[in-house]
Formats: structure tokens, C-alpha cells, sequence
């Protein structure tokens, strides 16, 4: 069954701006769904449209089969939403906004009251659930929200820029966080800016560029599709200029930061082996960039060329 | 972690519970917010009501003599009461929508199952709720001042309800149209003040010229005070029935209209 379908999504502002021109996206129950695209691609549009708060121009929108046009109330009740931007009662305390929002749900009071404890104590805000929401710092309140989010238990769970501006240590509890409620069976869309995030989390993924889906697959098969990385190696010693290796383009960017380009045809061993008959020792190797960030910007890119 | 969600659609039994349970939640949460700012919800009408007692009653009062047949105090404390119950009505639902919808929190609501007749009737429920507070508070205050009789308590609480009713639905239609804070104050200072200033809150319109008169009529405001103050006094300058007319014409126009705009999502969806 599929969590999300939707067909012929579109939709155009009073401003004339055409925000989605025709999307066909479906988001099968249990996946870990990363939805990308570049600022203004129709990211926040299209979760609009699924949470209502958008209404949509045309096409179809169904969650979990619940068709958002004839079965309004049955299709939200499945769904829980992290926005990108604050919008709780900044007046209020954590526990009031997520007991209130499980009681919008008709979750009666006495089961919110559990359930605020579970999930306040899970994202780490216990301590604070007396407290003005305020004077949380940023990091607590992007929680808060997953905790109010997750206070109805829905079988889907949108997270809109979730870990925008939270820190890294709090960004990967978040991440183990997400994890294990999809390994529990909630189905989870995931927007995000840290291309990192989704490589790490997603199974699946649909880049949106100018309201357009412009690639949908499984996210191995579409880092399979990167040929070249760019390697950064650390040498024990330092390099006084680039070594010749052939097959391997290599740049020296300073005397302890070696580039190498690698194909996917080619392994790392004999790489290691060409170094090491130059004397060159390496103590440290990483990524000079994310994979699916180099792949994303190629999309993109051929995307705005078209 | 457990998930749980609807696996079919709610049975209509299931979903009346739920609805009640979210229409109780809007309540819950408005009572809070009232309690939460007391002395910008409850305090100022009960000053308010203190200073006009003093002033109007006492002061001006005792120069005037006795009105409909009453001692001024007693004729007035009705109409200050209901005074009360109107402003304190629109200003709490026009404050807390646009709130919510300046502060962006309104999309807890707009994204919960809740339909959009029982968001209007919740936020309703607040401005009656926070009008009765006021209205028991000024209450109290005029009896310091004054006795006052109850010749029929149904109509007192019919007209008292229908009326705050009335401008609660007036004070969320003000909140869904308004863009800025401007917007959320000019209806009430430009519109409710003189309405109710010139609705017989402190006078019989049978004090005033002909032509007055016919204009008074015109002021809806004007069949609320009399009806509730008839409950009280068993006196009123218009019919008591005519004013109930009006009253439920007014509820049932203007939550039809709050209704149709909401789920149109006038202000609120783009």
C-alpha cells in the first residue's frame, strides 16, 4: 500500500507563480523517503497540498488510499507534520502544545498526558516541559515540534527541513531518533538542506526542480550512478608538489591536502599501491564532497540547462 | 514505539468522540490563555465596570434621578454588564485567532482532522466562556453598587449567550480578514464602542427626540441590552421577542458565514 500517491499535482498562486506543474509521486508504506530540490523547487508546496494547508490547483492526493478531496478528515488523521518554520504558541509550554495538539486528534487528556512524557523524555525536552516554549533554544524547539508531530502516533510523518540550524551531536540523536520510528512502521518524508541527512537515512528518494519531479529511485541506485569521487588524502609527510599517478589525476592543494579522482572502475588498492611506491604514506582519506550532493547538483543543474 | 492510526475511516461514533475531545481541547486551551493574561482578560472590564458605577452611578447618577422606573444604578448595571460581555466576547476570539494566525500556530488546528465548523464553534466557545468570566466579574462589581432583581433568569442567560455568541462569530470573521494588528482594532473602536455607547446601556430611548429614536432602532446592540436587562428588571424599550429574533438571525448568518470562509480558508490557506 502506498503511504503517499499522488497524480497530476498542480499548483498555481494568485501571483501567478506556478509552483507545481503536474506531479505523479507515490511513497510506499515503510519507506525512509527523501524528497530534494533546490530552494522554490515545490518541496513546501507539495507538503502543503498533502497537509492542507495548501490548496491545491488540480490532480489527486490520496494517504494511505484516504483521497484528501473525499476523506479529508481520515487522510489527516494519518498524518503528523514538522514544518520548516516554528509554529507553536511561543507562549505556551511543551507539554501544553503537544497535550493540546494529541487532544485536536481526540486523543482524550489522560492518554496525551502519557504519551507527552514518552515522546518529551525521547527528544530529550522533560526538563523543560514547564517552561515558556520561548525560551527554547533552537535546536529544542525544531524536537518539540517532532514531538507534537508524533503525539497522535501517525502512520505517516512529514519532516519539513527538520534539522535546519540544529548542531551536529543533536542532528545525529535526531537521526537515530527518526530511525527507529521507521524501524517501528511509520513511514517517514523527509525534505532536507544536508544532503548527508538523506544519504544516510533515505531509502528512497525524488529530486523537484522548478515544480517538476525530475528524478525518483532507490538512493543506491542513484549514488551507483556517480562515476567519479574526489578523494582527500593527508600524507604522513609533506608533499612538495603533485605525484604522478597514472590513471589517477591528482592535485596538490597544499603540502599536507593531496586530491585524487577516482572511477568507479578503479580500486583503492592499487591506488594505495602506486602511492606507496612513490614513499608516500597516507594517514587520513574522507570525501572532499557528499556523493548525493554531487549527484543533486548534476541533476539540477541539467535541470535548469533544459 | 508503537504506531497507531486509523486503518479504516473512524466509525461515526469513534469520530463524534474524537470531535468532542478536539472541540474541548480548543476550550481548554482558550481558558488557559484567559487565565494565563487575567489582567489584560478579566481586570480592565472590572475596573472599567467599577469606574462607571462610580462615576455614572453614584456621581451623575443621584443628578438624574430614577430611569424605566429604577434608581439610575440599577437601571445601568444590565447594560454595563452586557457591555462587558460583547467587548470582552470579540476581543478575546478576534485577539486569539489573528494571534494564532500571526504566530502561525493556527496550522495545529488547520492541520488536525478537526472540521472547519468545529474550529469556529471552539473558538466560539472561548469568546462565550471569557464573556461569561467578565460578565460574573462585572456582575459581582455592580453589586457592590446596587441590588438587583431577576424577574426572569432564562431570558438573562439566553440573551447573554446569544449575544456573546453573536460577537464572538463578529470578532472571528475581524480575525480572518485582518492582515495586521490595525485591522484587529478598528472594528471595535469604530464600530462596537459607539454601537454600544448608543444601544441604551445608560439611558431609555424614550428619553430621546422622535427622530432618535427610529435611529436607536437600527442598533442590534439595542435589543440585546433591553432583552437582558428585561431579564433583570422586566422593563425593555423593544420587544423582547423581536430582540431574540434578531439575536439567532444574526448567530445563524454569521456562523454560516465563518464557516463557508474558513473551509474556504480565507487568510489562512494560500
Amino acid at each position: 500500500m502506498n503511504a503517499l500517491s499522488v497524480r497530476g499535482l498542480t499548483k498555481t498562486y494568485r501571483n501567478g507563480v506556478q509552483a507545481l506543474k503536474g506531479i505523479d509521486l507515490s511513497v510506499e508504506q515503510g519507506d525512509f523517503f527523501a524528497l530534494l530540490g533546490p530552494n522554490g523547487a515545490g518541496k513546501t508546496t507539495l507538503i502543503g497540498i498533502v497537509t492542507s494547508l495548501v490548496r491545491k490547483s488540480g490532480g489527486e492526493a490520496s494517504i494511505f488510499g484516504y483521497d484528501i478531496d473525499r476523506e479529508l478528515e481520515a487522510a489527516k488523521s494519518c498524518i503528523g507534520v514538522v514544518p520548516q518554520e516554528i509554529n507553536f504558541n511561543l507562549f505556551e509550554t511543551p507539554e501544553t502544545i503537544v497535550v493540546n495538539q494529541a487532544g485536536f486528534y481526540g486523543i482524550p487528556r489522560p492518554v496525551a498526558r502519557e504519551r507527552a512524557q514518552k515522546y518529551l523524555k525521547q527528544l530529550q525536552l522533560w526538563d523543560k516541559r514547564n517552561h515558556a516554549s520561548r525560551g527554547l533554544s533552537g535546536g529544542m524547539k525544531r524536537r518539540l515540534m517532532i514531538a507534537r508531530a508524533l503525539m497522535h502516533e501517525p502512520r505517516l510523518l512529514i519532516l519539513d527541513e527538520p534539522t535546519a540550524g540544529v548542531d551536529i551531536e543533536i542532528r545525529r540523536s535526531m537521526w537515530d531518533f527518526l530511525r527507529e520510528i521507521n524501524r517501528n512502521g511509520t513511514t517517514i518524508i523527509l525534505t532536507t538542506h544536508y544532503l548527508e541527512e538523506a544519504e544516510t537515512l533515505c531509502r528512497n528518494i525524488a529530486i523537484i526542480d522548478g515544480g517538476r519531479i525530475i528524478e525518483r529511485d532507490r538512493m543506491s541506485n542513484l549514488l551507483r550512478r556517480l562515476h567519479t569521487e574526489t578523494l582527500v588524502l593527508t600524507p604522513t609527510r609533506p608533499l612538495m608538489e603533485a605525484p604522478r599517478l597514472e590513471g589517477y589525476p591528482a592535485r596538490l592543494i597544499d603540502e599536507h591536502t593531496l586530491e585524487v579522482e577516482v572511477s568507479k572502475d578503479q580500486n583503492l588498492n592499487d591506488l594505495f599501491a602506486r602511492l606507496s611506491a612513490l614513499g608516500i604514506e597516507v594517514l587520513s582519506l574522507r570525501n572532499k564532497v557528499n556523493r548525493l550532493e554531487e549527484i543533486f547538483m548534476r541533476l539540477v543543474e541539467r535541470g535548469a540547462a533544459a | 514505539m508503537s504506531t497507531v492510526a486509523a486503518s479504516a475511516a473512524p466509525r461515526p461514533l469513534a469520530l463524534g468522540r474524537a470531535r468532542w475531545v478536539g472541540f474541548k481541547t480548543i476550550i481548554i486551551r482558550e481558558f488557559h490563555r484567559i487565565i494565563r493574561i487575567w489582567s489584560q482578560t478579566i481586570l480592565p472590564s472590572a475596573v472599567t465596570a467599577t469606574l462607571y458605577f462610580v462615576i455614572f452611578g453614584s456621581v451623575i447618577g443621584q443628578r438624574i434621578g430614577s430611569m424605566g422606573g429604577f434608581g439610575y444604578m440599577m437601571y445601568i448595571a444590565p447594560g454595563l454588564i452586557m457591555q462587558a460581555v460583547i467587548n470582552n466576547s470579540y476581543t478575546n476570539v478576534v485577539s486569539s485567532f489573528f494571534g494564532a494566525k500571526f504566530g502561525k500556530h493556527i496550522e495545529e488546528l488547520l492541520v488536525s482532522p478537526l472540521p472547519s465548523w468545529l474550529i469556529v464553534s471552539g473558538y466560539v466557545a472561548g469568546g462565550v466562556l471569557r464573556g461569561a468570566m467578565v460578565g460574573l466579574a462585572v456582575t459581582a462589581v455592580a453589586l457592590f453598587f446596587t441590588h438587583l432583581p431577576v424577574e426572569h433568569p432564562l431570558i438573562i442567560a439566553a440573551a447573554a449567550v446569544l449575544t456573546s455568541v453573536t460577537f464572538s462569530l463578529g470578532g472571528f470573521l475581524n480575525a480572518m480578514f485582518a492582515k495586521n494588528f490595525d485591522q484587529v482594532s478598528i472594528i471595535p473602536t469604530f464600530l462596537l464602542a459607539p454601537l454600544t455607547y448608543l444601544g441604551g446601556v445608560f439611558y431609555s430611548i424614550s428619553r430621546l427626540p422622535g427622530w432618535a429614536q427610529h435611529l436607536s432602532l437600527v442598533d442590534p446592540i439595542l435589543y440585546m441590552v433591553n432583552a437582558f436587562r428585561f431579564g433583570f428588571l422586566g422593563v425593555s424599550d423593544v420587544g423582547v421577542g423581536e430582540a431574540f429574533a434578531i439575536m439567532l438571525i444574526a448567530v445563524a448568518g454569521l456562523y454560516s458565514a465563518a464557516v463557508v470562509l474558513m473551509e474556504r480558508g480565507a487568510g489562512i490557506r494560500e
